[in-house]
């Protein structure tokens, strides 16, 4: 064993190095995790702080914030799931019935492109649209008569899940149609064959053998997103959030930044993002024992 | 072959929502590249829409003037070159062991890198750790965290595994040990696939604003994205600030040609346009991307 690891010692030199990197950037932050369940002392250092148990779970649980924490981000990933999730399989099932290559050219072209933008420029882009002094949307609005004097969306609680749900579609839909369109592609010619000659129209086609024919890509990528659903967003919330929406805006991650960076209580925050992380875990497992019963399940 | 009516009004349905997507998604673009065209005391006025009403160079000068914005557009240069060189040859180099099949220890190692996939410390002991290792306020915290990505060193060893063997036996004859076979015939044959992942990591590095926002607080070393984020925040204040003196407020905003609000979009155009500029090479190699991902899933 020793002489083969002599042997071969410039092979091991290429992998050894970025083992002992992973294992300071991605196991140590996991022996982190047990600042949760101690009393963090930034003077005594993390080893010689005391042991306190689930307390600080229990604290997160009895806090004024855990009930509008935990309702915006389940009413948050719930909307996100329902609105988000089969939208780019729609805009995949669209393109896929357009005959004219340079039209589709654009359109994808078009729709990528938010993708590759960060949330700072995109967020940009909606206090721009929907700024109340020279937003476009009160523009267009007022030009309709659908509102008297202009709006600022930004601020009213009842609009800001509407406003974080169409923003995350406007970034993520065309990029999210990829997979959906390449699995559309996939589709034996032979069965629309079959069904022109039954004389079955375009919807009939989509929806008796396009849908069913990309199924398991559908469901891989819910039991994900189900697995994701305490992830209700944290960059496009920070960055559009601000303290009159707080109520409604509010998620764990959000929660997690702001109670333990920005007012140094680690050990409560990192207790928040472990109880997060295990109910995800739970979730993902029971979403994909359900997609196992139909076969198309991740394990 | 005859097209019924049905199908033809759904073509036209699908038509017409795909051109509204279209525009939807293109206009905040457009309109937003206009206000920067525009005097900021004219854009104030309201109404600002597809084209701009008095054109001007104005805050784009004055963007290329501020030493701060340069500085942060040059931050941002600096970290996108050396962020992606460094983490594509370093992965590249672990990739290229780890898909030898007689490295010793190669399942375990392989074990050791798919766990942290699936579980992670999270944001708090990843805090704790960077502050501990002293990167707080420094440069490198940009670069050297995201230095071994494991999903695009499954990606490179997928790769190199389907590489013919025989040009790397003959290599071997000739007496190139691992690393030479690696850097001069490996590496030169793989042009696509570190294009597509260098492409991926550039755009991440370029977009990134939060690790900025959390470990740099000495304003010498923001990269544009979290200097921009700084901006659009303080916007924010001083647009609420505004509504409760509005009348005083815009009399004085109308009387300057340039202001916060047209400063802040040109900012945004000029951190948007690198982006636009690789956009070509991007969709060109991204698919390909896309699909290598959800092989590997």
């Amino acid at each position: 064993m020793k002489r083969l690891l002599l042997r071969q010692w410039d092979l091991q030199l290429m992998v050894i190095p970025a083992l002992i990197f992973i294992f300071i950037f991605s196991y140590v932050p996991m022996y982190g995790i047990v600042i949760a369940f101690k009393d963090y002392d930034i003077f005594q250092g993390l080893n010689a702080s005391p042991w306190v148990g689930l307390d600080n779970f229990k604290e997160f649980l009895r806090a004024e914030e855990f009930r509008t924490v935990m309702r915006n981000t389940l009413a948050i990933s719930f909307l996100k799931l329902v609105i988000g999730f089969p939208a780019p399989i729609l805009l995949a099932l669209m393109l896929n019935e357009v005959r004219i290559p340079i039209f589709k050219r654009i359109v994808q072209t078009i729709s990528y492109l938010p993708h590759f933008l960060s949330w700072v420029i995109v967020s940009g882009f909606v206090l721009t649209m929907l700024s109340s002094d020279y937003g476009s949307l009160n523009i267009a609005l007022e030009k309709l008569h659908l509102i008297d004097e202009p709006v600022n969306w930004l601020t009213i609680p009842n609009y800001f899940w509407g406003i974080l749900i169409a923003t995350g579609l406007w970034k993520g839909i065309g990029f999210g149609s990829i997979v959906y369109l390449a699995a559309i592609s996939g589709v034996n010619p032979d069965l629309y064959e079959a069904a022109d000659i039954d004389g079955a129209g375009r919807l009939r086609k989509i929806f008796s053998i396009t849908l069913p024919c990309i199924l398991p890509v559908v469901s891989i990528f819910l039991i994900l997103a189900i697995g994701d659903l305490l992830s209700a967003g944290f960059e496009d919330i920070l960055l559009l959030q601000n303290d009159i929406v707080r109520d409604v805006s509010d998620v764990l991650d959000t929660y997690v930044y702001r109670i333990g960076i920005k007012n140094s209580l680690f050990s409560y925050a990192a207790a928040v993002g472990l109880f997060k992380a295990v109910i995800s875990v739970v979730l993902l497992t029971f979403a994909n024992a359900l997609a196992r019963r139909s076969g198309n399940s991740l394990w | 072959m005859k097209i019924s009516y049905g199908d033809r009004l759904t073509s036209g349905i699908i038509y017409a929502l795909l051109a509204l997507l279209a525009f939807v998604t293109f206009y905040p673009f457009w309109n937003s590249a206009v206000i920067s065209f525009n005097t900021g005391a004219d854009t104030s006025l309201g109404g600002i829409t597809f084209w701009p009403r008095a054109f001007t160079l104005d805050n784009y000068e004055i963007v290329f003037q501020d030493k701060r914005l340069v500085h942060a557009f040059l931050i941002s240069v600096l970290r996108t070159v050396i962020g992606t060189v460094l983490s594509i040859a370093a992965t590249a180099v672990f990739a290229y062991g780890m898909s030898k099949k007689e490295l010793v220890g190669r399942k375990y190692y392989m074990i050791f890198c798919i766990i942290p996939l699936y579980f992670d410390g999270g944001l708090i002991p990843s805090y704790m750790l960077i502050r501990s290792l002293g990167l707080m306020n420094s440069f490198w915290v940009m670069v050297i965290p995201g230095l071994i990505s494991i999903w695009n060193m499954i990606v490179f060893r997928t790769f190199f595994q389907q590489l013919p063997h025989n040009l790397e036996e003959s290599a071997k004859i000739d007496g190139c040990g691992y690393w030479q076979t690696l850097f001069r015939i490996v590496l030169p044959l793989s042009g696509p696939v570190v294009a597509t992942l260098a492409l991926f990591s550039a755009v991440g590095h370029w977009n990134d604003w939060f690790t900025a926002t959390l470990y740099i607080s000495d304003t010498k070393l923001l990269p544009i994205q979290t200097l921009l984020q700084q901006i659009l925040s303080s916007n924010i204040m001083s647009e609420q600030m505004m509504q409760t003196s509005a009348a005083a407020q815009s009399h004085i905003a109308s009387a300057r040609s340039v202001t916060t609000k047209s400063l802040t979009m040109a900012t945004m155009m000029v951190a948007t346009i690198p982006i636009i500029l690789v956009y070509p090479f991007v969709q060109k190699y991204f698919v390909k991307g896309v699909m290598v991902g959800s092989l590997k899933e």
